[in-house]
């Protein structure tokens, strides 16, 4: 049996483990931990990731993927290094409506980068939200001037959605394997 | 779809850089921020700061292509007898008789009884308008807190006389003032990284005006050099070269690159630049993953 593994990476709250979930075969396998009631964040949603996680994908007898969600608070980053080993490729959640986390995912973007030069996709999510920023003005926002990296409208909910990122993720790295080195 | 956020978190020159390299045509407006007595939490979970909703209206800029055409804030009369005042083209008793009499006329009308009555030339006009528009945006680079929103495809009132200013000298010059150490490393975090220029530079360039100190630093960009190797061939502290890359980097005039030789970033513990994965995985491996996912 052969697995492989993708990381889903991303500041707090961009819709990782949404991401995970709409797309799992599994129940997705959660650390979340209660947020806080008194803390700002819980404002924000009621539990946070606190070490990933996990979610898979059966191709057949054979062949496996599974899905690694990071934690979104850095005070958790220790895992980032642990869950990239040995990825295929990783997807950055951004969440298209909040500019706040913006200069977050520039920042995790290039950790990732550094970990292992894989290749990435950048998902905007959160793009049926009325204050979202396009992809096009994303791309811009966060500094991704290579227009080799795909940078995608996504709604993590939406199973079609997060097919679509899987799918151009996929197409990435089929890409990079067909490069003359 | 508008842009909204806040300057706290997306400043001035951001934006601007934003406009300008998108080419946008609109209207930015800023608002007067009221705290909600809510906070915000940023991307790390962590930080957190104070929720501001829009109040008042506080300032409009007008984009066309992504050049400033037109600017107004309050407290900053925008008049055109009083901006030719700032700008010494006209004295005190000639702009108050101008905007007495001339009450009714906008400001292409006014500009042309002025043109015709030799008060002043179409060139005083246009230096005097855009030294208007270029002050304001300055202003606005000393804002921090409050809210924004770009509205697309809005073009400026037929009655203001608009004066196309490049961003990317106003980026540049507006970015040789930002004292804030922090903001600076912030968004220069590492600098181990090498600049490039992006394609076309003779294009990006054409009529940008650099310092000496831009100038220094650009001569050192091979793809190559790191940051900090620029900054200390020019004799530059941290902060000096942060400030001159940063401007450069909103004006759209290089790109970071990383260099093979790039130190790790900050996060995580003793980082070991892995070998990519998908060398030891077959073809085979992920075309049966793509067709698996499209018929999940």
């Amino acid at each position: 049996m052969q697995t492989v593994k993708m990381v889903i990476t991303g500041p707090f709250s961009s819709g990782k483990t949404e991401f995970i979930k709409s797309i799992s075969e599994i129940e997705v396998v959660s650390t979340e931990s209660p947020i806080a009631k008194d803390s700002a964040e819980a404002l924000e949603k009621a539990n946070t990731t606190v070490a990933m996680d996990f979610g898979r994908i059966t191709v057949d007898d054979d062949l496996v993927l599974y899905l690694f969600g990071t934690p979104g608070q850095r005070r958790f980053d220790f895992m980032w290094e642990i869950l990239a080993e040995g990825m295929l490729g990783f997807v950055v959640m951004v969440d298209s409506s909040k500019p706040e986390t913006f200069r977050e995912a520039r920042s995790i973007l290039e950790t990732f980068r550094a970990y292992a030069p894989t290749p990435y996709v950048v998902a905007a999510n959160k793009q049926d939200h009325p204050d979202a920023w396009k992809p096009e003005d994303l791309r811009i926002a966060l500094r991704i001037e290579d227009e080799n990296v795909k940078l995608l409208s996504c709604v993590a909910k939406d199973k079609e959605s997060v097919k679509e990122v899987l799918l151009e993720l996929l197409y990435s790295i089929l890409e990079e394997m067909d490069a003359p080195k | 779809m508008a842009l909204k956020g806040n300057l706290a978190v997306f400043t001035t020159t951001q934006l601007l850089n934003l406009i300008n390299l998108s080419k946008k045509t609109g209207v930015l407006t800023l608002y007067e921020g009221h705290k909600t007595g809510k906070k915000l939490t940023l991307g790390d979970g962590l930080t957190q700061i104070d929720e501001v909703a829009p109040g008042k209206e506080i300032a409009h800029l007008n984009f066309q292509q992504g050049m400033l055409v037109f600017a107004d804030m309050n407290g900053k009369d925008g008049h055109l007898a009083s901006v030719l005042q700032r700008a010494g083209k006209l004295n005190e008793e000639q702009a108050r008789t101008i905007r007495e009499k001339a009450a009714t006329l906008n400001d292409k009308g006014l500009a042309l009884r002025l043109i015709n009555a030799n008060y002043v030339t179409k060139n005083d006009i246009v230096r005097s308008i855009q030294k208007h528009a270029v002050s304001i945006v300055f202003d606005l680079m000393t804002w921090n807190k409050e809210p924004f929103e770009f509205k697309e495809n809005i073009a400026p009132p037929d009655s203001h006389i608009l004066v196309p200013i490049d961003l990317k000298n106003v980026i540049i010059e507006g970015t040789r003032v930002i004292t804030e150490q922090k903001h600076l490393e912030e968004e220069i975090e590492n600098l181990d990284f090498a600049l490039k220029f992006p394609e076309n530079p003779g294009e990006k360039f054409k009529n940008v005006q650099l310092g000496t100190n831009e100038w220094r630093v650009v001569g050192f960009i091979n793809g190559k050099n790191t940051i900090r190797q620029i900054g200390k061939a020019c004799n530059m502290t941290d902060t000096e070269i942060r400030r001159i890359v940063y401007g450069l980097l909103q004006a759209g005039l290089v790109q970071m690159i990383r260099p093979q030789s790039a130190e790790q970033p900050k996060r995580g513990t003793d980082l070991k630049r892995q070998q990519p994965a998908n060398t030891r995985i077959e073809r085979d491996v992920i075309q049966r993953l793509i067709v698996k996912i499209k018929n999940t």
